[in-house]
């Protein structure tokens, strides 16, 4: 039999050497010690199951205003603010959009010149490096409160996000097209239209489309530091002790957040 | 026609692709560039259309020194010299016009091109190079809908749409089937015979290169080690070349059907 004589001749048994730590003793030691530090933390939290008692008591009514959500009573705010919201989602969606293209392909290092490349990549840097939040409260102290900090806010915010991953697509792109187009004497922007173009959109579509999705989210998140939206709605709502009133607007954003989320994904198949 | 004086390339990697290549090519000739892989056969091609600096010599197409053009007028230069490429290198999400149009890139202001608006002489140009290929009715068909020598004849429209003075073309076969690879490479030589249009044909198959060259040249580490008729290709040739190999071999298992085969004859086949 070849196969008998196949387990008798090799080896039948084989594990997966480690990776990370090789040496034996430090596996058992690094194992036994996380362990001895999660039961330790464990020990040092204080829990006060008084105030347990009181926090379920009003987590309950919040849950109950959740259950009977009162669209009606506050209708008016609701309504505002969600015309706020859904306007600077668009607004900077498109602004951002806007911006983002030129900074993204200053950004792709294989089109841009170093010094155009290493001031979209600051560009970026800029962006990325503040919390959504944290640009608002700037704004909000600079512009006032109201729906135009927010507008800026997520303008800003959208330039970091989609310029990044533009140029990262961008120098993804097939070397070869580039090369093919730039050899029958293409100008610079000719390349760019048609051979960076082509195979950019469906993705640059993508993107945007994710971005708005993220912008309208947002946008419920910073009016709770001024820049208005329904996030002010919501945040006015709690103050007042309204659960019925923010239940409701919960679920009007969970309700917007799923249209978009569904459109944007048949959007993009219909890009392809 | 063209001719390069002591060119060499040297990569920022330190590697020297290309080792004081002198060649003449003149007008109608099809030459067979040949070596084995990382010969710098790619690199000299490139060199000529300046997809790649060469550091060192000159290449002049007529009366121009392409290697002392600046920007604007290697721009101007690229439009003389049409290029075929390795796995097509056709933006594949444009349609099969649009990939054929933009031979005329160069001479199509920007503006102009953005929007498509080519004028009648080029689309009338494109439609007849696509029909001489066999693609008349592809058109309005995306270029990744096609199959592979469809690729590489919508490939061969674009270059040609350039009207050319020099077609540079590299490695058109390396991923076509035998049959295939022979239509294409008929193709080629049957355009550059009704165009009086020199060719630079780098290529790995041999007997593809002996078959529809005019001339052959032999490349190793970045010199030319041979230059001559494809008869004169004998097996010691080919050892200077590749280094040792048993190629009275290799001849027999690849002798090439002679059948009386012409590119009019395969787009009848409609293959």
């Amino acid at each position: 039999m070849p196969e008998q004589s196949l387990t008798q001749t090799y080896p039948t048994r084989w594990k997966r050497p480690p990776v990370l730590l090789t040496n034996p003793l430090w596996r058992r030691v690094i194992a036994v010690g996380a362990l001895v530090y999660l039961v330790l933390a464990i020990q040092t939290v204080e829990v006060d199951w008084q105030r347990v008692y009181l926090g379920l008591e009003r987590g309950w009514r919040f849950v109950q205003g959740f259950l009977v959500p009162d669209f009606t009573t506050r209708w008016n705010d609701i309504y505002y603010g969600l015309i706020e919201s859904l306007t600077m989602t668009l607004t900077s969606t498109v602004a951002g959009v806007l911006i983002s293209i030129p900074i993204g392909i200053g950004a792709a290092r294989n089109l841009a010149p170093a010094p155009v490349y290493l001031a979209c990549r600051s560009i970026i840097t800029l962006s990325r490096s503040f919390q959504e939040i944290i640009i608002a409260i700037l704004l909000v102290a600079m512009f006032g409160f109201g729906p135009f900090a927010g507008f800026l806010t997520l303008t800003f915010a959208s330039i970091g996000f989609l310029s990044k991953l533009l140029a990262e697509e961008i120098e993804d792109c097939d070397h070869s097209q580039i090369e093919a187009i730039r050899a029958t004497g293409a100008s610079w922007w000719q390349v760019v239209n048609y051979a960076v173009q082509p195979q950019v959109m469906p993705r640059l579509v993508g993107l945007s489309l994710y971005r708005m999705d993220i912008n309208f989210r947002e946008s419920a998140v910073i009016g709770i530091v001024g820049a208005g939206g329904i996030g002010a709605t919501l945040n006015t709502a709690i103050d007042r002790y309204e659960y019925d009133s923010a239940g409701a607007i919960l679920i009007i954003i969970i309700a917007i957040v799923l249209v978009v989320e569904y459109s944007s994904s048949y959007i993009r198949r219909w890009f392809q | 026609m063209l001719k390069l004086d002591n060119v060499s390339k040297t990569y920022k990697t330190g590697d020297k692709a290309l080792h004081n290549v002198c060649l003449e090519v003149s007008a109608g000739q099809v030459v067979g560039l040949i070596g084995p892989s990382g010969a710098g056969k790619s690199t000299l091609i490139r060199c000529i259309n300046r997809l790649v600096e060469p550091t060192q010599g000159s290449i002049t197409l007529g009366s121009t020194d392409l290697t002392k053009l600046n920007r604007r007028d290697l721009r101007q230069a690229r439009r003389r010299i049409g290029m075929i490429f390795q796995e097509y290198a056709l933006v594949e999400r444009l349609t099969v016009m649009e990939n054929v149009l933009s031979g005329r890139l160069g001479y199509v202001p920007t503006w102009r091109s953005w929007f498509r608006k080519f004028s009648p002489e080029d689309i009338a140009l494109a439609h007849s190079l696509l029909d001489n290929v066999g693609l008349a009715d592809h058109y309005n068909k995306r270029a990744d809908a096609l199959s592979g020598g469809q690729r590489q004849r919508v490939g061969i429209a674009r270059a040609l749409e350039q009207n050319p003075e020099l077609l540079l073309v590299d490695e058109p076969t390396a991923s076509l089937d035998p049959k295939t690879s022979r239509q294409i490479m008929r193709l080629i030589r049957a355009a550059c015979q009704e165009r009086n249009l020199p060719a630079i044909i780098n290529i790995h198959d041999v007997m593809l290169a002996q078959q529809f060259s005019d001339r052959i040249i032999g490349l190793r580490a970045g010199k030319v080690v041979f230059d001559g008729s494809p008869e004169a290709l004998s097996d010691e040739v080919l050892t200077t070349i590749y280094g040792d190999e048993d190629w009275t071999q290799l001849r027999a298992d690849a002798t090439p059907t002679q059948n009386e085969a012409t590119a009019v004859l395969d787009l009848a086949e409609g293959v």
